[in-house]
């Protein structure tokens, strides 16, 4: 198939999973074979498009042309290739958990939640395969608010709170900062078209660009720079499943994705004036670290570990040196593997023990091993430690901190492995070597496509430590450029 | 055939009122105004397709060469404008069967279908008429018929509201019609090209003046101008549905084409924008519209005035568009005429499903709980449509506001670029104030699930898709809007 074809296969296949759920919602065991096929058809293509780009092709789409100059299309660069793989392949997986989860939870309106969930991904790879800032703009837009049903899913006070905060701050800096960046963008390069070099190089310098910058950073709340990032921790009253897409597999990536995009493909040379946006990432970094470290509340725990996980990618970027952005770009797939597996075993603790916070799971490890022994490899990533995909990009990260002798990154870098430390082996301790309390309910694992789902994100996370090939080609490829 | 076109798009519908009152049933009344809605669409179509290949067409109605006889004129702002209006009167035709069967007493029944005539016969001829005075006619014709419709409303509001809006639709019109008599006055003629190549030769400015602050006052009252929208409000919640959904998306519309054709084409020669502070005028009473109105609405408990506020400050963004006076700032000024009247036509279309289904009573923020589950359709459409007032990417809203945004830029009034989208922000609160409702408040108990009528529910749906049709294929919206632009000789320098 020609790469055009598989790109709108790429973009059809999640529509037509959320069609297929709306349609089928009587006939649940059909419905979620649906999905799963989407989504396996969703992974096939997108690998299929990966030897053509890295082979240096760029397939592309048009799909319509809006305004003059202004068209919605698609383009695929390694960037975006490695994005839509890491979205397609824990869509997959994130499915099948999903399955044992909304069962096992006799979770409502599971029809609508299919639909939303694979609308969800659709415009993730729509961001991730977006040819030019409208398009991004376009499908970063659509993805608030076709994850807004997700987020209250559960309908009730606490769901309705949430979901008045994750939209309003993620609408509110879109609105008011990013589409403000993208006219001005439009205004002086004339082109909203990415371009390796960047579009904006030699056009805008000082504190212009740094202005220019700083609207972007913040514009893109879905990267969850402090002070706003409260969006995050609000979206926690959402079923699990929904926590890890928001987490790993499309919200937060798409955030950080479209930040690593705009210095590599808009700003390019003239990426300097990222440089006072590294610093609020560093604070970011160990701030979000530090609230972690306080919360009591396993997702709220995890929620704040990936504010602080997304500042790694923010402030690689805004280092500039080549090694940094390869550092980027690999911490997108290295995070992503690594949080959804936290999220699945606490989604695991949840259903199988109701249990919510870090104090209650004295000794749950040994009720449940497989789901602590993933659990333990995603914190092992979270910290950066081998054999854990998290250290691979934290080495280039670091790396590319000591090309350009950035001595404060290093210094918030450590600061937050250390406190990463803090916040997630005490939970591994407890959970395997402090005795469980007595009077316990006695319970075992979750069921099994949930065990399934986390054992395989987990030794994704293992495997991307190992073979990290493909995304360090990939990512190579993106530094280059 | 073809050459009497200019005519027949006011004619239609204007001969179609008497033949309904003769024939007194509300059933041929329906079809004959639905007839003549259609047939005006036809003749507009054509009309903007002879333009498009032949340039600006005139009319001397009863062969009495203009300056003398009345001409009509179609060129490319004003074919634009009657096909939107044409084609609002042809989706809310086949809408208002249901509706009026619902809220209006039977034997008031055809006289509203001729009043509905009445008033769309009204507007095509202020959009095609190239007279000054033949201009105020048929605003007075529109507006007695509109302020009928109105009081036919079922609320018993719907007559102080119509009272209301007649006292300022009246003060309007005077205005207006002074400031026509004052141009009259120093020229001699009431032809509005005739008059704009005398006013070349004219040395004594002050009446001139007096002439264009009475016009954009007049004017300005009929397009609710902040602070001159307090009818409106009252007169868009309390009119029966189907006169709601008309009126929102033609009415103010119209009154903005006058506007602009009076500013660009009858005053452009005194360099207006130059000379005057208009410009600044403008785009100050527009930024306090989009802002005041928006909060007004953000706290308004009844959907249909919620609705209605939210009206004024949509018209907000078409005046600030004009007064930015750059080719970008206009094109989003007529484009959002399309893109405003499509979203609103589908949020009053759809609620009168809703008060027909629920009760006049059941227009309350709270009443609208448990929407999605009652009517999943209409719920779905009132969100879309709400994103598209909103400006989110792929709706119609957004291409206004992408070219307000570069308008406001190229002047380089960050303020306006501020105040542009902290108004879609207040929005966004708004429009999700209700979604927020529909779709997570639950339904009061022993409520069924029921969908508005088939062909109300069609209408609707179809403002609806064009809310997104017009977001991503913006051959008729923004590009006839840039024609109409070029044609004011305000194309991009």
């Amino acid at each position: 198939m020609s790469g055009e074809a598989l790109l709108a296969l790429a973009l059809g296949a999640p529509c037509a999973a959320a069609l297929a759920a709306a349609l089928l919602h009587r006939r649940p065991n059909l419905r979620e074979t649906a999905s799963l096929a989407a989504a396996a058809v969703l992974v096939v293509a997108v690998a299929a498009l990966a030897p053509a780009v890295l082979a240096g092709e760029r397939p592309a789409l048009r799909l319509v042309e809006i305004l003059p100059g202004l068209a919605l299309a698609l383009e695929l660069e390694p960037l975006g290739l490695l994005f839509a793989l890491v979205a397609s392949v824990l869509w997959f997986v994130s499915a099948i958990y999903s399955i044992g989860y909304l069962r096992a939870n006799r979770e409502p309106c599971q029809s609508r939640f299919y639909a939303c969930f694979a609308l969800a991904i659709g415009a993730a790879i729509g961001v991730a395969a977006s040819a030019n800032l409208l398009t991004l703009y376009l499908f970063y837009e659509a993805l608030t608010f076709v994850t807004w049903p997700l987020v209250t899913h559960h309908g009730d006070a606490e769901a309705r709170r949430g979901g008045r905060t994750y939209l309003a701050l993620l609408l509110a800096t879109s609105m008011l900062f990013l589409l403000p960046a993208i006219a001005i963008t439009w205004m002086l390069a004339g082109t909203l078209d990415f371009a390796a070099g960047g579009i904006l190089a030699g056009r805008i310098e000082g504190p212009t660009a740094a202005g220019l910058a700083a609207l972007y950073a913040f514009g893109i709340g879905k990267a969850a720079l402090m002070p706003l990032h409260r969006w995050l921790p609000a979206a926690m009253v959402a079923p699990t499943p929904v926590s890890a897409l928001l987490h790993a597999v499309a919200v937060v990536k798409a955030g950080v994705f479209c930040i690593v995009k705009v210095v590599v493909y808009v700003f390019g040379t003239e990426a300097g004036a990222f440089g006072p946006i590294g610093w609020i990432a560093g604070f970011t970094l160990v701030g979000a670290s530090l609230v972690a470290l306080r919360s009591d509340n396993l997702k709220r725990r995890l929620a704040y570990s990936t504010v602080s996980q997304l500042s790694y990618v923010v402030l690689a970027a805004a280092i500039l040196a080549p090694l940094s952005i390869a550092g980027a770009v690999l911490h997108i797939a290295a995070h992503a593997a690594g949080k959804i597996t936290l999220f699945f075993a606490a989604g695991a603790a949840y259903t199988a023990a109701h249990k919510t916070r870090v104090s209650e799971l004295d000794g749950i490890g040994r009720r449940m091993p497989w789901t602590f022994a993933a659990f333990a490899v995603g914190a092992l990533s979270m910290i950066g430690l081998p054999p854990a995909a998290g250290f691979v990009s934290k080495w280039y990260i670091v790396g590319g901190a000591l090309q350009a002798g950035h001595w404060p990154a290093l210094a918030a870098i450590a600061a937050s492995t250390l406190l990463n430390a803090a916040y997630f082996l005490p939970i591994v301790y407890r959970a395997f070597f402090v005795a469980p309390p007595a009077g316990d309910a006695p319970h075992g694992e979750a069921p099994a496509t949930m065990v399934a789902a986390l054992l395989s994100s987990a030794a994704l996370t293992v495997l991307l430590f190992f073979f990290a090939d493909l995304p360090l080609a990939l990512a190579a490829r993106v530094a280059r450029s | 055939m073809r050459a009497h076109l200019p005519a027949l798009v006011v004619v239609l519908p204007l001969a179609a009122a008497p033949a309904i009152v003769l024939l007194r049933s509300a059933r041929v009344g329906w079809i004959v105004a639905s007839a003549a809605s259609y047939g005006a669409l036809v003749c507009a179509v054509l009309l903007l397709a002879g333009v498009g290949t032949h340039g600006t067409l005139s009319y001397a109605l009863g062969s009495w060469p203009p300056p003398w006889g009345i001409e009509y004129r179609v060129d490319a702002l004003s074919a634009f404008v009657l096909v939107l209006v044409a084609l609002t009167a042809a989706l809310v035709a086949p809408y208002g069967a249901r509706s009026f069967l619902a809220e209006i007493a039977p034997e008031r029944r055809y006289l509203a279908w001729a009043m509905y005539c009445l008033a769309l016969a009204g507007l095509l001829g202020m959009v095609i008429t190239g007279d000054a005075f033949n201009l105020f006619v048929f605003l007075e014709i529109s507006s007695l018929a509109t302020y009928v419709l109105i009081a036919l409303g079922a609320r018993r509001r719907a007559l102080v509201a119509a009272y209301q809006y007649m006292l300022m639709g009246t003060v309007g019109a005077t205005f207006y019609v002074i400031g026509v008599g004052l141009l009259y006055l120093m020229t001699g003629t009431l032809n509005l090209a005739d008059i704009a190549e005398r006013l070349r030769a004219v040395t004594e400015l002050r009446p001139v003046l007096a002439a264009l602050a009475f016009i954009t006052v007049g004017v300005g009252l009929k397009l609710a101008l902040f602070p001159l929208h307090q009818w409106l409000p009252n007169a868009y919640a309390c009119a029966p549905s189907m006169v709601s959904a008309f009126l929102a998306a033609t009415a103010t519309k119209v009154s903005v084409y006058v506007l602009l054709r009076y500013y660009y084409a009858v005053f452009d020669p005194l360099t207006l924008f130059e000379r005057l502070p208009t410009g600044a005028v403008l785009i100050v009473l527009s930024v306090a519209a989009m802002l005041v109105a928006s909060l007004v609405a953000v706290y308004e408990q009844d959907v249909k005035r919620l609705f209605a506020w939210s009206s004024v400050a949509q018209v907000g963004y078409v005046t600030l568009g004009i007064g930015l006076d750059n080719a970008a700032g206009l094109t989003a000024a007529l484009a959002h005429l399309v893109n405003h009247g499509v979203a609103k036509g589908a949020v009053f279309a759809l609620l009168g499903g809703v008060a027909l289904r629920s009760g006049a009573g059941a227009l309350g923020v709270a009443g609208l709980a448990g929407l999605a589950r009652r009517m999943p359709l209409t719920a779905f459409g009132l969100a879309i449509a709400g994103l598209s007032l909103v400006g989110v990417p792929g709706t119609a809203g957004f291409v206004t506001k992408w070219y307000l945004v570069l308008a406001a830029l190229e002047r380089g009034h960050g303020w306006v670029v501020a105040a542009i989208l902290a108004s879609s922000l207040l929005a966004a609160l708004y429009v999700w104030r209700v979604v927020e409702v529909a779709y997570l408040r639950p339904a009061p108990a022993g409520a069924v699930r029921a969908e508005a009528p088939g062909p109300m529910l069609a209408a609707a749906l179809a403002f609806v898709l064009l809310c997104v049709y017009f977001g991503f294929e913006t051959s008729f919206n923004v590009g006839a809007a840039r024609e109409a632009v070029e044609f004011l000789g305000r194309g991009a320098k």
